[in-house]
């Protein structure tokens, strides 16, 4: 694939568990387990599964907030993997995220206009207070707020305005890719629907290209063109979002999909039926053999439990790791049954 | 609303809070009613008053600075608002109990789960009781929601366990003095969509089984498609819109109601609506009228002046709404 612009090849972070007066080693937390895919030039690529599936470790490894354990970034063509300074400039500039926690990620001792302006420092993007001023007035009106913000303080803020400063910092460095991390979660539906229209208007005038992380499946729907979907620490499911939610292959998407609250009838109608009996998220320090998923899933055989699923093309770039996958989506209850040739491939969603 | 059978009534409610900036009315004459068994919803934005009314129920909203000007709030033949301290004391727990938003927060750290029930236990019964028979009831509500292993779960404390677990325990001591009415304050929002379906479900069999009548606050409209028969709908301290769940969301009247349904993403995949413009008032400075009527297309002159009436619809279904009370819309 030519136009991706990322492209994430067999991405593991694992983190240690020291215990003991020594702090040795006895364990690893496979946050993230293997996980490879490309996010498309001018693509809004969605990252759903539930808190603890290593949504957010994806981003931030990927972001060389944690050093990965292995595996290989692509960057506009560019091996982001050999992290040197040189690179890290380069990466971070183009490369920007937005924090789900506004409370946490905004400095609270800090002013609107110190906040943004540090990446324009840091960036080396304006010498005096004077063209500072300037950027960060029309990084404000870019997030509609006014000027007049410059000069409150976070807590000042209502919590969509203070997701603006966070949006518009991320822009500060006219980035070409952003990591968005549950932006929306703790806002109203209505102030919610108002950031996300703003967000995709930005995205469409600065020709963004971004990965959108959240729980909110109703919402990938309405933004996302694919998604992919994680279950602790592995992608089980991915592909272009409509043929995702109408015939989903993994039991672990159709569990999300049935769980999501709707509101109205015709919602009712494309819900699947869950496939998970009741249960939790183990913990990813010792995750299930097989396929992690076979403890909940209500049709898993003995062989889940034994092997972790290949990766299967059930339809043109729609890819699920589950050795029912097939069965599944012959008798998914929605569209119609493809007898679409599977093919085992490995590595490549 | 005066019929036996109805839990709770909440008649003209007014709320008000003596600041510094001057008077913020918060409710503004709200009146709704919960009958035995039901499951009812009340929605709205953040601070559209949710809370408040919640806590006025609950007899938790201390006064001052709270003022009560008007209105009434009967729970169970009686009015909250006229009552002393140990009568309302008395009430907590055996006639009303709460089950909050954040499960972590609302139990105590250093305290097993076990001793944590057994003293709402203490609490509800008068005079003394055998420990054997504490400990017996303790274990037979956590089996009531279904949490695996009770006599275990008694000696945790509280960060051994999930979120949804946690959230078990709550329900589990809200309802062990087996309450009629069960306020429920957003009970899953810190959950996972997963996890939240499971303890909505554990929710609506625990109403057949114990015939606890619930009042479910939540700003999540698909939350409340799922847990009840009737809602109302909430905007900046008045009651909007009420009626049956399933007609208001498919068929909203009031154009609140319509902004906010219009800015939930669909799992159809819907274009979504740019939200409702304009923002939730300052309760000192509340807009004269329907307080809604600045951020409404559809606003007439005498949205300013009074505020609307409450239109019958289909004798099911009120809305407050000028657009409805001569005869509808369009």
């Amino acid at each position: 694939m030519n136009d991706s612009i990322l492209r994430v090849q067999n991405l593991v972070k694992h983190f240690p568990i020291c215990s003991g007066l020594l702090g040795r080693v006895t364990g690893y937390v496979k946050a993230v387990d293997d996980v490879s895919f490309d996010v498309l030039n001018g693509e809004i690529f969605g990252l759903i599964g539930e808190s603890g599936s290593g949504k957010s470790t994806v981003a931030k490894t990927i972001m060389r907030i944690y050093r990965p354990t292995r595996g290989t970034v692509y960057f506009k063509g560019r091996n982001v993997s050999n992290w040197s300074k040189e690179t890290a400039r380069w990466f971070r500039r183009q490369v920007q995220m937005v924090f789900q926690d506004t409370k946490a990620s905004l400095n609270p001792r800090r002013s609107i206009f110190s906040i943004l302006e540090e990446p324009l420092i840091v960036h080396r993007m304006a010498k005096t207070r004077r063209e500072r001023e300037e950027i960060v007035c029309q990084l404000l009106e870019q997030v509609e707020m006014s000027p007049l913000y410059m000069y409150k303080y976070p807590s000042m803020l209502s919590g969509g305005q203070r997701q603006r400063i966070a949006i518009a910092r991320a822009l500060a460095v006219k980035p070409s890719f952003l990591f968005l991390d549950e932006p929306t979660s703790a806002l109203d539906v209505s102030v919610q629907a108002k950031l996300i229209h703003l967000f995709m208007n930005l995205k469409t005038q600065l020709n963004l290209s971004c990965v959108f992380i959240t729980h909110n499946l109703s919402l990938v729907r309405t933004i996302c063109p694919r998604t992919a979907v994680m279950y602790l620490g592995k992608v089980y499911e991915s592909g272009p979002t409509p043929t995702l939610f109408q015939q989903p292959g993994h039991p672990y998407t159709r569990t999300l999909l049935a769980a999501a609250p709707t509101v109205s009838s015709e919602e009712e109608k494309v819900k699947p039926t869950s496939l998970s009996k009741e249960g939790e998220i183990p913990s990813p320090a010792n995750p299930p053999s097989g396929c992690t998923f076979h403890p909940r899933c209500s049709i898993a055989e003995p062989i889940c439990a034994r092997e972790l699923p290949p990766l299967l093309e059930i339809h043109p770039g729609h890819f699920v790791r589950c050795h029912k996958a097939q069965e599944l989506v012959n008798t998914a209850n929605l569209g119609e049954t493809s007898s679409c040739e599977s093919s085992a491939r490995g590595g490549d969603i | 609303m005066t019929s036996s059978n109805v839990i709770l009534s909440i008649e003209d409610l007014y709320v008000e809070f003596h600041v510094y900036e001057g008077i913020a009315r918060v409710l503004d004459g709200i009146s709704l009613y919960v009958r035995e068994r039901e499951r009812v919803g009340l929605v709205g934005e953040t601070g559209c008053g949710k809370t408040v009314a919640m806590k006025t129920v609950m007899g938790i909203l201390r006064s001052p600075p709270a003022h009560f000007p008007k209105g009434k709030v009967v729970l169970a033949g009686k009015d909250l608002l006229r009552m002393g301290v140990r009568e309302l004391n008395a009430l907590k727990g055996r006639v009303v109990s709460m089950v909050f938003q954040d499960p972590l927060n609302a139990l105590n750290p250093v305290f097993t789960v076990g001793t944590q029930i057994i003293d709402v236990i203490r609490f509800g019964k008068h005079g003394r009781v055998s420990n054997d028979y504490l400990r017996k009831r303790a274990v037979e509500m956590l089996q009531a929601v279904r949490l695996p292993n009770p006599s275990r779960i008694m000696k945790l404390y509280p960060f051994e366990l999930s979120g949804g677990m946690r959230q078990r325990v709550l329900i589990a001591m809200a309802l062990v003095n087996r309450p009629k009415l069960l306020l429920a304050d957003e009970p899953g929002t810190a959950l996972d969509v997963t996890i939240q379906a499971q303890i909505l479900s554990l929710l609506k069999s625990l109403v057949e089984e114990t015939g606890v009548a619930i009042l479910l606050v939540t700003h999540d409209l698909g939350v409340v498609r799922e847990m009840t028969t009737r809602v109302y709908i909430m905007y900046a301290g008045q009651i909007v819109e009420s009626g049956p769940t399933p007609k208001i969301l498919d068929d909203p009247l009031h154009p609140y109601t319509r902004g906010l349904l219009a800015s939930v993403p669909r799992l159809t995949g819907e274009v979504l609506a740019e939200g409702i413009p304009g923002t939730v008032p300052d309760y000192t400075e509340v807009p004269p009228g329907c307080r809604f009527h600045p951020r409404c297309d559809f606003r007439v002159d005498q949205c300013s002046q009074a505020k609307p009436p409450v239109a019958q619809i289909n004798g099911e279904r009120q809305v407050a709404c000028y657009l409805h009370s001569s005869g509808g819309l369009e």
